[in-house]
């Protein structure tokens, strides 16, 4: 139940392809987050596993039956949509049982699964309501309803949240990771926002212009993120990148110069990178520490972002921007110059193609 | 009551006449006769004898000259206000007019002839409605049969407006197709195809599928209207799609997906074509008069056009039936009118 495997999938409207040769196998109960910026194609393919779109290449299987020419409403999966797409015209327990209608299900087990999911969602209270008369959270309860309800091999979630402000949408996520675990049903969950990518799913999968970036866990992506676009993606604030060149070293390790002919050691052996080629250095702001006395980089602060429990740094390092979240609370002012350290930062570096160079960390 | 005065009076910045004010009274005053002038005349007309219809200069209301019955003479005599040679006035009855001379009696002493100059005497008048013209064509006349033959058709042809235009309007805005544009560009060229171009060749497809003198070979050709595709058309785009497809992962079928979402939703355009297909429909004069030539199917703008003979026309029939028959479409618009801002709102670009 709940198996989904994708095998080069592709799809294009007209002579625009949107998505390229998608691999992808999804176990049964998983969580998967498919995330990316607009455009990227991650609606496109959540559609088409709901049988809303058709592939224009590959094989689409759900629980080992291929499934490419098998209509939406056959696959037994259930969507919430973005907008919710509730029936207006309808009242909350008419919108759940919509459904279950049309599959011709006696009405008394329509009326048991409805009083069911209402207790599970806590929208008894508002079944006989219409839509337009419930707030924006009670609305998107009801649309998971009508899609738990169905009791589907997997749930097809698209950007379910970006419709609710932000203290809503942390409980809303908080519900659905319980919701999950309760219901142990498959779910494939499309966001462009990487804290509910990282906070609800058990693989993401990192989308960028039709292709499929990184597939992995969230600490995966968070530790050794696969190129240069999954590690600007994935972490807020955004990695910052250093363009350098890699330069000849008397030691065994490598060594790199990078603007204002700062120089630094990469933690690689020598003997694995050519001299003089280009190489990006990648450190998060957080593991960026301000370093004391004439150690380290040179840079002049241009603004401060004091939050309280930390302060962002936004420097500059001959003409390269580089963030700094500091913990805690620092007496800085824009103008001042600083000392930045990577001593004990975590580095990734990427190749001229933007990918990831394996080292030790 | 003193709110609704206070809002009526009330002008720009409070007190004294700006000269939007006075625009705007000005405005609002002829606009209200230019509106209601006609239906007030025909209304009051409609109750008019035949004689004060062709009176001339007309009137608005329906007045008779007052009418008294003097001994020695067999029927009423008309009464009129005449100036006397002596200079006074005096309420006398006309007996004959010779001439230019009406030979008049005091209703208190009919033996004595007084001799008026016409020019010198008004009729006495008062107000009475003759309630006649309405009553007589409901006895005389097959109003009733008429009257069912218009209703008929009018609603029959509504009903299957909005079903078949409703369908045209779902293909053309929520499914893609090649040559969807051209379909609905076709659909609305025929827009500027007037009836009394089509009328010989629509003539001879209704007399070919035996249609002729028969109230569906009046509905059937009247059915599917560019103005209604279009206009639901336009209302159906701003349904999002998410709900089909909402629908679809329901399992509901594409005609589901018409019945059960798409018509209640487009219920604000679905009355907008509702009130034009009635008005449409019950007004219809020609179309019906080509098709339908056996009386007992004569709808009630057919059949009031036997009032109007070769040499006599009966105005107040006409009139009162007039009257009668604007009462259905003044109801539907009574009725639906709420839906009409709603609906043609909505048809804008959006």
């Amino acid at each position: 139940m709940g198996h989904i495997k994708l095998t080069n999938v592709a799809k294009s409207f007209g002579a625009i392809d949107v998505l390229h040769d998608i691999n992808l196998e999804i176990a049964d109960g998983e969580f998967v987050v498919f995330v990316g910026p607009s455009g990227c194609g991650k609606s496109t393919l959540l559609r088409m596993i709901a049988g809303l779109e058709k592939p224009t290449g590959g094989e689409l299987a759900i629980d080992g039956k291929v499934v490419n020419t098998v209509p939406a409403a056959d696959r037994g999966l259930a969507m919430v949509f973005q907008s919710y797409a509730l029936y207006p015209h309808m009242s909350v327990r008419q919108n759940l049982a919509f459904g279950l209608e049309n599959t011709k299900m006696p009405k008394a087990e329509i009326a048991t699964r409805i009083t069911e999911a209402a207790r599970m969602l806590e929208i008894e209270h508002y079944l006989d309501r219409r839509p337009g008369q419930l707030s924006g959270g009670q609305r998107q309860r009801v649309a998971i309803g009508r899609a738990i309800v169905r009791r589907p091999v997997a749930f097809l979630l698209d950007e379910p949240l970006s419709n609710l402000d932000a203290e809503l949408r942390g409980s809303t996520r908080a519900e659905l990771a319980a919701l999950h675990a309760r219901l142990s049903a498959t779910m494939i969950y499309v966001t462009h926002d990487q804290i509910e990518a990282m906070t609800l799913a058990d693989r993401i999968v990192v989308l960028r212009a039709g292709r499929i970036e990184q597939i992995g866990t969230p600490m995966e992506l968070y530790n050794s993120p696969a190129n240069r676009f999954v590690a600007g993606f994935i972490g807020s604030p955004h990695m910052n990148f250093l363009e350098g060149s890699v330069e000849p070293s008397s030691s065994g390790m490598a060594v790199a110069t990078f603007a204002g002919g700062n120089r630094l050691e990469l933690p690689v052996a020598a003997s694995s990178l050519v001299k003089g080629a280009p190489i990006t250095l990648g450190v998060r702001p957080q593991h960026v520490s301000i370093g004391s006395g004439a150690d380290g980089i040179a840079a002049k602060i241009k603004l401060v972002e004091a939050l309280g429990s930390e302060t962002i740094l936004h420097t500059d390092v001959a003409g390269q921007k580089i963030l700094v979240v500091a913990q805690g609370q620092h007496n800085l002012t824009p103008g001042a110059d600083i000392r930045l350290s990577l001593s004990s930062a975590p580095l990734h570096l990427f190749n001229e193609k933007g990918r990831r160079l394996e080292h030790a960390v | 009551m003193s709110r609704a005065i206070e809002f009526v009076f009330r002008r720009k910045g409070g007190k004294g006449w700006h000269w939007t004010d006075i625009v705007t009274w000005v405005w609002l005053i002829v606009g209200l006769f230019v509106m209601f002038g006609p239906a007030v005349w025909l209304t009051a007309s409609s109750f008019k004898s035949p004689a004060a219809l062709a009176e001339f200069p007309p009137t608005i209301l329906p007045y008779v000259t007052q009418k008294v019955t003097v001994e020695g003479y067999d029927k009423p005599l008309d009464l009129y206000t005449a100036a006397l040679e002596d200079g006074s006035a005096a309420t006398l009855a006309e007996v004959r007019r010779i001439g230019t001379v009406s030979q008049m009696v005091d209703p208190e002493k009919p033996t004595e002839i007084i001799k008026v100059n016409i020019a010198k005497r008004t009729p006495v008048r008062q107000m009475s409605f003759a309630t006649e013209n309405y009553t007589e064509p409901f006895t005389h006349f097959d109003f009733v049969r008429y009257l069912w033959n218009s209703v008929f058709v009018t609603v029959t042809a509504t009903l299957i407006t909005l079903v078949v235009n409703s369908m045209a309007a779902f293909a053309l805005s929520k499914y893609e197709f090649r040559g969807r544009t051209f379909a609905m560009l076709l659909i609305l060229a025929t827009l500027m195809v007037p009836l009394s171009v089509i009328m010989v060749p629509l003539y001879s497809i209704v007399s070919a599928l035996g249609l002729f003198n028969n109230l569906w070979g009046v509905i059937l050709p009247t059915v599917a209207t560019p103005t209604g595709v279009f206009i639901l058309r336009q209302y159906m785009l701003t349904i999002p799609d998410e709900l089909l497809d909402a629908a679809r992962m329901d399992k509901a079928s594409e005609w589901q997906i018409y019945w059960r979402i798409i018509l209640p939703l487009t219920a604000p355009a679905l009355a907008v074509l509702a009130i034009f297909s009635v008005v449409w429909r019950w007004n219809d004069f020609l179309w019906p008069l080509i098709v339908l030539s056996r009386k007992e199917l004569y709808t009630l703008q057919v059949g009031l056009s036997i009032y109007s003979g070769e040499l006599n026309v009966q105005w107040h029939f006409i009139l009162a039936m007039t009257v009668v028959t604007m009462i259905p479409v003044v109801l539907v618009f009574l009725f639906l009118q709420r839906f009409i801002t709603t609906g043609i709102a909505g048809t804008g670009l959006k």
